[in-house]
């Protein structure tokens, strides 16, 4: 009991330490909170994106068949998934149609894919971000416009509801007459052709033979897609914090420089404390705890900051920087997720630091002779 | 009570600027009484209190306590012996300004666990006992420089100390407030406690009350 009154009563006369230091220690907290507040939106926002897109991947075939003309991405004949399934160790092989959409109207890219399971002709599933575009007197109908400059109203059957608005934000199911009307696709072709082989540790064989039997296709595996987006989103990531280092260096020298460096005020005080009989111990035990109040209610009000900054707000500071070009149209929210690893790094990373860097020049003094202490 | 054996001092010992502030006192204290150094500035007067309130430690000699060897204690030990044996009331007040008076009051007993209730309590009745319980709640950077002293005279006593220790008290004091202050101090003695006072103040040590007087020049005693 006696110990628990001693650290409430340290604890008491500590914040009352702060408080009288207002000015100062608000200061220090608003910058601190500053620095918490990037880095931690930094890596909410890639972890975020990474696993958004490991979420779209995680029910993607493990191998996509595109057919190249010139370098560039053509439509693929249904006859090449035949001969992909005479390949030995190729389970399935199917002829997958989709497009991106772009609305005037609206500035937006959509993404129109033919759903195998349901659809009539003249009906759309929709995603969430189209739908909060969409004007309000268009009675449940999406207009498309086809290649030959004629419009199909669709009705709008539902819209999706998804674990990642990535996923499904800008998405459009539709049916394969109307996909193919809008885009003129001529039949025997489709967009590309998904692969399922029996053994995923044959995947690059498989990949390897279907390039020698068809040499204008490009096979593509899902974990290639997946390092892709891990590298372009910690490319980015890594380049804002690049942009950010100076503020964090200089908050850095401004944390050191009041931790470390005690005032003569300061000074005086720990003199008349250990005089008035604080042990060294007392004073570290005060010292501590003034860094740690500091330091973790500026930790806590960053990353809560950071938190709404992302998730709620869509990021709007490090969008253009973050997301890079612009295939998220419309707009989307990020689903929270975050790595508490990260946030134990940082909380490591921060508040650790400024604590050690208050505790060693109040040890420094506290070890000296009162009498010393006061005298200056 | 406190016995002193060739006490010596030496600031920046080895260096250009090296002094000897105390240099070899032998000196007895009795308890039960109010003895006061006398001496003009720089004789070694306020050194002379930090070694015997260990705030500082000797470079030559040795401290008894109730006949115990304070010299050669730990920080640890020499912190609680402060604690627990002396008040100290010093020149400059030394009150933690921002603070409330009766928060500097309790401040020297916050280490030792006492619930906070009966601190309080406490530290209001000191105040109280000087005239000051109105002032308990007032930051002490708005107090005058007589209201100060009552602070820090409730606060030497807020951990039941046996010996009192004032360095230049009235320093800072008008004649009124001075008198006001040997009162305060007879009264303490009367209850038992012993107090050792640094003053070159005539209304101090040529008040009646005092039972003692050390003369001191130049590190040494030259009159007791």
């Amino acid at each position: 009991m006696t110990w628990i009154e001693k650290q409430r009563n340290i604890l008491d006369y500590t914040l009352s330490s702060l408080f009288r230091r207002k000015g100062k220690n608000l200061a220090l907290i608003g910058v601190y909170t500053c620095i918490v507040f990037f880095l931690a939106s930094v890596m909410f926002f890639t972890y975020a994106l990474k696993r958004e897109a490991a979420l779209i991947l995680k029910d993607a075939p493990e191998m996509m068949v595109q057919r190249l003309l010139a370098g560039r991405h053509d439509l693929i004949p249904l006859d090449y998934g035949e001969m992909i399934q005479k390949i030995r160790g190729v389970e399935s092989v199917k002829g997958r149609l989709w497009g991106y959409y772009f609305d005037p109207t609206n500035g937006a890219n959509y993404t129109l894919m033919v759903n195998e399971k349901h659809f009539d002709s003249g009906s759309v599933i929709i995603g969430k971000g189209i739908e909060k575009n969409l004007p309000g007197d268009q009675f449940g109908t999406l207009p498309l416009k086809a290649q030959d400059g004629s419009y199909l109203f669709l009705k709008i059957k539902s819209t999706l509801s998804s674990d990642s608005e990535l996923v499904s934000s800008d998405l459009i199911l539709i049916s394969e007459t109307d996909f193919k009307k809008i885009f003129a696709i001529p039949e025997g072709y489709v967009t590309d052709l998904t692969v399922r082989v029996r053994n995923p540790k044959e995947l690059t064989t498989i990949a390897t033979k279907i390039t020698q039997l068809l040499p204008d296709t490009r096979p593509i595996l899902r974990d290639e897609i997946l390092r892709t987006y891990d590298a372009s989103f910690n490319w980015r990531g890594g380049l804002l914090l690049i942009i950010l280092l100076g503020s964090i260096l200089a908050f850095v020298i401004l944390a050191w420089e009041k931790a470390s460096g005690l005032s003569m005020e300061e000074k005086r005080e720990i003199g008349i404390l250990k005089a008035i009989g604080w042990e060294t111990s007392d004073i570290l035990l005060m010292k501590f705890w003034e860094g740690t109040v500091v330091s973790l209610s500026s930790f806590l009000l960053g990353v809560i900051l950071a938190y709404l900054h992302i998730f709620f707000s869509s990021s709007v500071m490090f969008e253009p920087v973050l997301k890079g070009w612009a295939v998220l149209y419309p707009k989307f929210r990020l689903t929270p997720f975050i790595d508490f690893y990260q946030v134990v790094a940082l909380l490591f990373l921060t508040v650790v630091p400024y604590t050690i860097a208050t505790l060693i020049p109040s040890w420094r003094t506290a070890t000296i002779d009162p009498d010393m202490v006061m005298r200056g | 009570m406190i016995q002193l054996q060739n006490i010596k001092k030496v600031f920046h010992m080895g260096k250009p600027n090296e002094f000897v502030a105390i240099d070899g006192i032998d000196l007895s204290i009795s308890s039960h009484q109010i003895t006061v150094f006398k001496g003009p500035s720089g004789s070694g007067k306020t050194t002379l209190l930090s070694l015997i309130g260990s705030m500082a430690r000797p470079t030559a000699g040795r401290i008894f306590l109730f006949d115990r060897e304070i010299t050669s204690l730990p920080e640890r030990f020499l912190t609680e012996v402060r604690r627990k044996t002396f008040g100290f009331i010093f020149q400059q007040f030394n009150l933690i300004k921002g603070l409330t008076a009766i928060e500097n009051v309790m401040t020297p007993a916050y280490p030792s666990g006492e619930k906070r209730g009966s601190l309080a309590k406490r530290a209001y009745e000191l105040l109280n006992l000087f005239g000051m319980a109105q002032k308990a709640s007032v930051r002490v950077d708005w107090l005058s420089g007589g209201e100060t002293q009552r602070v820090t005279i409730a606060r030497a006593l807020i951990n039941h100390p046996s010996i009192i220790i004032a360095d230049e008290p009235t320093a800072h004091l008008d004649t009124k407030l001075s008198i006001e202050f040997m009162d305060i101090m007879g009264k303490l003695n009367q209850e038992g406690k012993t107090i050792l006072i640094a003053s070159h103040d005539p209304m101090i040590h040529e008040s009646p009350l005092v039972h003692r007087v050390i003369e001191m020049r130049d590190g040494k005693i030259i009159r007791n």
